[in-house]
């Protein structure tokens, strides 16, 4: 009835302006007729005429909720503007939101019911590496489709799964040239908590520091998951002197860390250190005046000042509170259901092989932190960016790269 | 190791000194609580991290009013009374409705105060978000002192280290030289007579739990200044309480002290020479063989069979 309805209009008028604003009209009625459930959805996913039903899959208890909650909170507000635009082929997207309570297994089995019986047509989800292992083989057998926010270790890659943060290389090695050039650093202290993103990422860092930036490690250093005792480590790195600390460690040992650093007198007056492992949601429990002063690698910072980011934070703020802070994996949380929008329309399809295929080479213009283009190997090329910290919990963005690509499976640095 | 100088040397030695008995007041002051509630009472109470976490969320919230009403500098005596006080309340209300059913059935304890440990977790998390907080500290309790220009110790450390003493004399005045000290080893030692005797127990029971509590809450104050605060800060702190009560020989004061100074010097030297997870390994190595040797720990007291 619409496209008649158009057509003939536009004979009778003739007018440019008159029909613009009728698709703007019907749009979204017209996406959905011009969509029909049966050819949009052709492998029985929860797709209606009206409505498609998208999981959220994060920890909104248990331990790793400190970190999650701004990912379920950023990726509930990118489905609500959405759906305020029409949805996606004019389809409203129904949240069922699942918690995967800090356990591991959970997530798997959270994965399968939302795979399964909820028939989701993708599901954003997972934050640490242990999560996304354990949900991989439900969505790998299920053929289900994960958006996946954190910046982690690299070494997978999945038909499956979209990595919206950055793989180790893109946030170690661009930070590390910065860092040399900039304070003309030769010797780097290592040190990071004990499991398997640390210990990784200092791999990968030690290999570039010998051989592409010709300094030393004078010491590597890995914390036992939830230790708070840093004296003998700060005493060492006292000793050592290095030029740069090179930090990733993660959880209640990270506030610990700042706060005994600075006590020691081991201050950004005295010390240059760039972490890995501090976004904006982690100087709320660290305190901004620990933190002043030493640096983060990210690809994104709350800071930054382009119009598109702008307009996030504001939106964030009026959602969740004035007083909500966004780190840089919420930001990549809040890209997932956009990159699902773009893919879906891409395809013309819900399918979930259609959607895989559709989305890379995908620039995603808009993305809060600047533009970011989907790369065959599902990951983002992104940039990186260097900030430093300010009392009042914000970072001062001092260095952006240039693009860099995603090389999940680095050569040379295993 | 050799090519630095005697100076810098020496200074690293101070500095390691201290860092060394920094950790053993930290410990000290986290296994007290417990060491009054396990040692004294056979308590397993697996939510003391839990009641830490009360004591350290109460200082972030005074902190918060400190900085709206001008008074930052003094606010963290207030803190570590009220953070008493409430942890004490606490524990008194948990005692009555809860732990004082479990008495004879010490191995349910253990799970009924597990349980008991992620209930409350939720409802930090519920009332204060799940993200960790910060109190503000103030001035004079940030950056270090300087005997030496090379020479930092930790203010934070100092205070701690302070409070420990404190609370330490406190507790042996209280179970050593009062009478309601007198009336809780009475009751340790034997309950049924010290009923007999007049001794109201179940009144002695919930004092007691209440009191390791509220210094759990002490603790959970003292620690907002050198770790986290957030709905799983107590996590952090259980197993090394349990270690160091466990270690040091329940039901006794001296065991506490002696095992939390031996389990942080040890910790503290290996972690220097070893990496930091190598030196906390070899130290629960240690441990586990001397508790083979002696498994009622350091300092077993004569305890009925």
């Amino acid at each position: 009835m619409s496209t008649f309805n158009r057509r003939s209009f536009m004979k009778a008028s003739g007018a440019l302006v008159g029909a613009l604003l009728a698709v703007g009209v019907i749009s979204t009625h017209a996406l959905a007729a011009d969509f029909p459930t049966a050819k949009v959805n052709t492998t029985g996913l929860a797709v209606t005429d009206t409505t498609v039903k998208v999981g959220i899959l994060h920890s909104a208890t248990g331990t790793m909720a400190i970190s999650e909650t701004g990912s379920i909170q950023a990726e509930k507000l990118a489905i609500e503007q959405i759906n305020a635009m029409g949805g996606i082929l004019g389809r409203k997207i129904e949240v069922i939101q699942e918690d995967g309570a800090s356990d591991w297994p959970t997530f798997a089995e959270k994965s399968k019911k939302l795979l399964v019986k909820d028939k989701v047509a993708a599901v954003m989800g997972c934050w640490t590496s242990a999560s996304r292992k354990a949900a991989l083989p439900v969505f790998e057998k299920e053929n289900g489709l994960l958006f996946y926010p954190t910046f982690y270790e690299g070494l997978e890659q999945s038909k499956n799964v979209f990595y919206t943060g950055q793989e180790a290389t893109q946030q170690i090695l661009a930070g590390l040239d910065w860092i040399a050039k900039e304070k003309k650093a030769k010797t780097f202290y290592l040190i990071g908590s004990d499991y398997i993103w640390p210990r990784t990422s200092m791999k990968i860092a030690r290999k570039h520091i010998e051989r592409n930036l010709k300094g030393t490690v004078v010491g590597e250093e890995y914390i036992a998951l939830g230790d708070t005792q840093f004296g003998s480590v700060i005493n060492k790195i006292k000793l050592k002197k290095p030029d740069v600390i090179y930090a990733a460690v993660v959880g209640g040992s990270n506030v610990a860390w700042f706060k005994q650093l600075n006590a020691a007198g081991l201050n950004s007056a005295k010390q240059t250190m760039l972490t890995i492992s501090v976004t904006e949601d982690e100087v709320l429990g660290i305190g901004g005046e620990n933190l002043a002063g030493f640096y983060s690698a990210m690809k994104y910072f709350q800071s930054q000042t382009n119009p598109e980011n702008v307009k996030f934070v504001e939106a964030f703020k009026k959602r969740w509170g004035k007083d909500a802070v966004i780190g840089d994996v919420t930001q990549a949380a809040y890209l997932g259901p956009w990159l699902y929008k773009a893919a879906v329309e891409r395809a013309g399809s819900f399918d979930v092989d259609k959607v895989q295929a559709a989305l890379p080479g995908y620039v995603f213009k808009d993305a809060p932190e600047g533009p970011v283009t989907v790369e065959a190997n599902h990951h983002l090329t992104t940039k990186l960016r260097v900030g430093k910290w300010r009392k009042d919990g914000q970072a001062d963005v001092v260095y952006t790269s240039d693009y860099i690509k995603p090389d999940p499976f680095p050569k040379g640095y295993q | 190791m050799f090519d630095y100088s005697m100076a810098e040397i020496g200074n690293i030695v101070v500095m390691q000194g201290f860092s060394g008995l920094s950790m053993f007041t930290v410990l000290l002051l986290m296994a007290l609580g417990l060491a009054i509630i396990f040692g004294q009472m056979g308590v397993i109470n697996m939510a003391h991290g839990e009641f830490m976490a009360i004591g350290a969320y109460t200082t972030v919230m005074i902190s918060k009013l400190a900085a709206n009403y001008g008074f930052v500098n003094y606010y963290f005596i207030f803190a570590i009374l009220i953070a008493f006080m409430l942890a004490f309340a606490v524990g008194y209300f948990i005692e009555f409705i809860m732990i004082r059913h479990l008495y004879k059935r010490p191995l349910d304890t253990l799970l009924a105060t597990w349980g008991l440990s992620l209930v409350m977790q939720q409802i930090f998390r519920s009332t204060f978000g799940a993200k960790e907080v910060s109190a503000e500290l103030p001035e004079w309790m940030l950056g270090s002192f300087k005997p030496t220009p090379d020479i930092d110790i930790p203010i934070n450390g100092v205070f701690v280290m302070f409070l420990a003493i404190i609370v330490t004399a406190g507790v042996y005045l209280f179970m050593y030289r009062s009478r309601w000290g007198l009336r809780v080893r009475a009751t340790v030692q034997n309950r049924v007579m010290a009923g007999a005797v007049g001794i109201n127990t179940a009144k002695v029971d919930r004092m007691t739990f209440a009191l390791g509590c509220g210094i759990a809450g002490i603790a959970g104050a003292a620690f907002t200044t050198i770790a986290s605060t957030g709905p799983t800060t107590g996590t952090l702190y259980i197993v090394d309480s349990f270690m160091v009560v466990v270690f040091g020989g329940a039901a006794s004061l001296m065991g506490t002290i002696a095992s939390a100074f031996g389990i942080a010097q040890a910790q503290s030297i290996l972690q220097f020479f070893m990496t930091s997870s190598m030196g906390k390994v070899s130290t629960l190595l240690v441990i586990v063989g001397i508790l083979m040797m002696k498994p009622e720990g350091l300092f077993a007291s004569k305890l009925r069979k």
